[in-house]
């Protein structure tokens, strides 16, 4: 991929010809440049969401019709036809918890990937900051999950649910995993896409996959019965967006009144089965997601850094 | 392109050939030209050893210094490599081999509106562009009223640009562009703009970026034109300096090559 990433003597200066004020074209805060560029980041944010919803009589209330309607479905089909709501308390919020999660996921995921293709004629024509796009794509992303969890906060409360710091730490442990994984994976879709179109559409289907391989619909002991103490089970719990899975679980699901008092009867219920000595408590492996996630990001940031003087040709 | 009738006042004022603002180092630039972008042909390819790519050098050691104040024209036929010498400076493009180097801030125009975009009115369009050639909100803010006036089109300011004819968008790209005030300033065809009153006031405006001691390097086809504006021009021929200097010498060096 990166075959011609030039060697680092190309193009470096010395010590004193940057004190003469010399500088190399396209020389910025590299992967820190959304926080140097904030204005322009705001602009392209505006930019990005005024364009998806052009013509449209709806406009942004699609992103509450779209989980809205996705929800709907699913708690139709498996919560009611597949019956999953009988042997579940508040499966309706259980479900909803984790959806937004795929979907935060997919979004930032799927929309980074195609960031840097979708802005072909930036790219390849005026020099910025090529960390911007993928940025942008994220936050407009996060501006989509904000109803979304909205509406999940919302039905969590009908449920008799009450706020509490253990949820808002596992709400703040499950976002800064999911973004820091998202993005990683994005900013990697985002320069491989540069080079090979077939990217976007891998990661449609990686998101796809996502969707049904962490427990959003099922209890995650199920999984455990099913796959007992081999590797894949381990390969299972701790896959990061699972783990963000369970957080959110924990932040709006596990607390509520009618789950706490099933938990009493039917300790098969408590999330994040004792997994070992590490994993006790309300957060369970959440260091482990933490630190892949961390270690996704950086790969990102990396890849990125090394392939985005690149894109402007390869597009 | 029809010769361009537009008539150039005044010379190019003395640049100040004690400050180096650009400095091309032997740069070398190759594309490899990819027939296609997709998986599936590279691993047919790869599996019946065909060459799945052409390369094709665009710069081949060029060696290019501009001066403080200094108007370059880069003149060459299509595929000389003048666009991409413009793109290598600006940032878009890295060199393969040797470096660029720069002081100050650099605007780079290589093509009039690419930073526009049709579904954004036109006002969103001047903040979105300006901020995209370095300038702070603030900046804009205040060279707002100016960019609108010089474009004359301000009664469509809150209209979506798609509307634009060709036109308006081109006028208020190049008003936003002439109201960045970078220290050096990279144009490419960009002088082909308007109806001839309009062209007669982007000509005037260069003039008074030069007169402000602005370093500029232009491509452009309209000779005439460019060997009136520059104060020195340099002629690419399959991505190598042929000549650089005296424009008038450098428009009829080009000119015989063509004959």
């Amino acid at each position: 991929m990166s075959a011609g990433a030039a060697a680092p003597s190309i193009g470096r200066l010395s010590k004193a010809e940057k004190a003469q004020g010399w500088r190399t074209p396209g020389q910025d805060h590299g992967w820190l440049n959304p926080l140097y560029e904030r204005f322009l980041l705001h602009l392209l944010v505006k930019k990005e969401l005024r364009v998806r919803y052009r013509g449209s009589v709806l406009g942004m209330a699609w992103s509450y019709v779209k989980p809205a309607v996705q929800f709907l479905v699913f708690f139709l089909a498996l919560g009611v036809f597949l019956q999953l709501n009988k042997g579940m308390p508040a499966y309706a919020v259980y479900l909803f918890s984790g959806i937004v999660v795929a979907n935060l996921f997919g979004e930032v995921f799927g929309n980074c990937t195609r960031s840097i293709t979708g802005n072909q004629a930036l790219v390849s024509k005026i020099y910025l900051p090529s960390e911007l796009f993928p940025w942008s794509s994220m936050i407009v992303a996060l501006i989509h999950f904000l109803p979304q969890v909205l509406v999940l906060t919302i039905g969590a409360l009908l449920y008799g649910w009450i706020p509490s710091p253990t949820a808002a730490i596992a709400f703040f442990l499950g976002m800064v995993i999911l973004l820091l994984l998202s993005m990683g994976l994005g900013m990697i879709g985002a320069a491989l896409n540069a080079a090979y179109r077939d990217i976007e559409n891998f990661v449609d289907l990686i998101t796809m996959v996502a969707m049904w391989i962490t427990p959003i619909m099922y209890k995650i002991t199920m999984v455990k019965d099913a796959l007992q103490d081999s590797i894949w089970w381990w390969l299972y719990s701790l896959n990061p967006l699972a783990i963000v899975v369970e957080l959110f679980h924990v932040a709006f699901w596990r607390y509520g009144p009618e789950v706490v008092e099933a938990v009493e009867v039917d300790k098969d219920l408590s999330l994040v089965p004792p997994l070992g000595p590490l994993s006790n408590g309300p957060f369970g492996y959440w260091w482990v997601g933490l630190l892949t996630s961390a270690i996704v990001f950086a790969i990102g940031t990396l890849v990125f850094e090394r392939t985005k003087r690149r894109f402007a040709q390869e597009l | 392109m029809a010769p361009s009738t537009i008539d150039v006042p005044g010379a190019p004022p003395k640049p100040d050939l004690t400050r180096e603002m650009v400095r091309v180092e032997s740069v070398t630039k190759q594309f490899d030209l990819r027939h296609n972008h997709s998986l599936k042909e590279l691993a047919f390819a790869a599996l019946q050893r065909k060459k799945l790519k052409d390369e094709f050098t665009a710069l081949n050691g060029v060696d290019l210094t501009v001066h403080a104040g200094e108007t370059v024209g880069l003149i060459g036929f299509n595929g000389s490599g003048k666009s991409t010498l413009l793109k290598t400076i600006s940032g878009v493009l890295f060199p393969d081999e040797g470096r660029v180097m720069l002081r100050g801030r650099v605007a780079g125009l290589i093509e009039v509106g690419a930073g526009f975009h049709p579904d954004l009115s036109g006002r969103e369009n001047v903040y979105l562009n300006g901020a995209i050639l370095g300038m702070t909100r603030s900046q804009i803010d205040d060279r707002f009223q100016d960019i609108v006036d010089f474009s004359e089109i301000e009664e469509f300011i809150d209209t979506d640009v798609k509307y634009y004819s060709s036109g308006m968008f081109l006028r208020l790209a190049f008003a936003v562009a002439v109201h960045t005030d970078p220290d050096i300033f990279l144009v490419d065809e960009i002088l082909s703009v308007g109806d001839e009153p309009f062209q007669k006031k982007c000509i005037k405006r260069i003039r008074e970026l030069q007169v402000a001691g602005r370093t500029m390097i232009v491509v452009s086809h309209e000779l005439a034109m460019l060997q009136k504006l520059c104060s020195r021009i340099v002629v690419l021929e399959h991505g190598k300096i042929i000549y650089d200097g005296d424009p008038r010498t450098a428009v009829a060096r080009l000119r015989a090559t063509a004959a």
